[in-house]
């Protein structure tokens, strides 16, 4: 059976890491590439590089990034931030990604969703949206959480795989950064409305929140977390004894 | 010196730096000569049955991979590069391959015991099938490579070297005819155990690949 992953995800701006609190306060912590390499040896079954930046020098500091990193790591590469066109997918494609994620980019033009599916394959376009209750529905936010875009996000994630997604992440704003476990019950309801794979995103604080999210959610693909891993907190590879010894199937 | 074919599809850095970490010099090429003179050959790919296989004819690489074969030189298709080994894919209608490896590509989905995730994405084990296959010389059962696919090859039980459980079946995970194989998964994306597929596949010449 294939195995539950484990996904560290370091956000880049200007050639460093940095993570967000509750997308707030970002801090530096480290070289992005040391710090994948760390990970891989450390039975990390993929990356996440998500580009925080917003100038052309800065997405170039990103491009080589992602060059010096896949010339050394040999697992797959997810590349997300900033992708609006399909321009900015064969950028990042040509310097090692093997994934692309889009958010809101995919929001203001789905298209680009059935596009780059299309050019590229389902495979390779990995839906990810930013989910908050308001009311007691699920809406989609835009722009890292700032804009609440009003789309009821169970609707805009079967949308996204209709058109040609081939993995969603679905990060909870409402659990993002509070460290209390992932969002069992918004993921719950994504994962029952769809069959592409899920990535549950925001709310690790501990090793057992992951031994909670595969047991509570057995369809769950994978769990992507940050700071916790770049902190220290959780070393991946107790993180994956701890799974295994929980009779989770991990790749040890 | 090892051609990746350059045929329009598929993102090739990823292969060209896991060559490279491997001591392996390697050339991304659509030029007849320069494959003709490799030691062996490597047919990427990624999206679309249909559309990787006219590409492959329009861009003449169809005949090369042919005449790279023929002449004994051993051929290592990768993820869709491997469905294009088959004789025929039923992705989207009826499409021939290669004709490398007796059997189809079918779509996952109608061939599972259990209702599961398409596509079949992430790391998996491989169960050895015939451990004679020289790529899996140092390959061994229960080790993880990575996958990304929602249609495999099927009735191919006499050139499956290696399969891997997925919503309850086996699933075709190395083929291998003569100085033919295929790798469903990604060696250049599964770690070291990918890793040693690489070298085990560079280390074939054209005499010593025979089955």
């Amino acid at each position: 059976m294939v195995t539950k992953r484990i996904i560290p995800c370091l956000d880049v701006k200007d050639g460093r890491v940095v993570k967000g609190i509750q997308f707030q306060n970002v801090q530096g912590v480290c070289d992005p590439v040391d710090l994948a390499e760390r990970y891989s040896k450390a039975g990390a079954d993929e990356l996440v590089f998500y580009d925080i930046t917003a100038s052309a020098e800065g997405r170039n500091l990103f491009t080589d990034v992602l060059q010096r990193t896949a010339s050394r790591i040999f697992i797959p590469l997810t590349v997300g931030g900033g992708i609006r066109t399909l321009d900015d997918f064969e950028r990042v494609l040509s310097c090692g990604a093997d994934k692309v994620s889009v958010n809101s980019g995919a929001i203001r033009n789905p298209e680009l969703i059935s596009q780059a599916a299309k050019r590229y394959g389902n495979q390779c376009v990995v839906l990810s949206v930013d989910v908050k209750r308001v009311n007691g529905s699920f809406h989609v936010f835009l722009n890292g959480g700032r804009v609440d875009t009003q789309m009821d996000a169970i609707e805009w994630i079967r949308r996204g795989v209709d058109m040609g997604a081939g993995e969603v992440v679905l990060n909870s704003m409402d659990t993002d950064g509070v460290r209390k476990g992932f969002d069992l019950a918004m993921l719950r309801q994504v994962k029952q409305a769809i069959s592409v794979p899920l990535i549950a995103s925001g709310g690790a604080g501990k090793a057992e929140d992951f031994v909670e999210l595969f047991q509570a959610i057995p369809q769950m693909s994978a769990g992507l977390a940050a700071s916790i891993f770049h902190f220290g907190e959780v070393e991946i590879p107790s993180l994956k004894k701890m799974l295994k010894e929980q009779g989770i199937e991990v790749r040890v | 010196m090892t051609a990746i074919i350059d045929y329009g599809v598929g993102n090739l850095f990823s292969l060209v730096c896991s060559l490279g970490a491997i001591g392996e010099a390697a050339e991304v090429t659509r030029d007849a000569q320069k494959i003709a003179q490799a030691d062996r050959v490597i047919l990427p790919g990624v999206g679309a049955f249909a559309d990787a296989a006219e590409k492959l004819e329009s861009s003449g690489m169809r005949q090369v991979v042919k005449q790279a074969v023929e002449a004994g030189k051993p051929l290592l298709g990768i993820c869709l590069g491997m469905q294009l080994l088959f004789e025929k894919s039923m992705e989207y209608g009826e499409h021939f391959g290669l004709g490398y490896i007796p059997g189809q590509v079918l779509p996952l989905e109608e061939h599972l015991r259990e209702r599961v995730d398409i596509p079949h994405m992430g790391w998996n084990r491989l169960t050895l099938t015939d451990p004679r296959c020289p790529i899996l010389e140092e390959i061994r059962t229960g080790e993880y490579v990575y996958f990304v696919h929602s249609y495999a090859g099927f009735s191919c039980e006499p050139y499956t070297a290696a399969v891997t459980e997925y919503g309850g079946v086996p699933v075709t995970a190395v083929v291998w005819n003569q100085n033919v194989f295929g790798t469903q998964f990604h060696p250049e994306k599964s770690g070291d155990v990918g890793l040693k597929i690489l070298k085990a596949f560079c280390r074939l010449k054209a005499e010593s690949s025979g089955k």
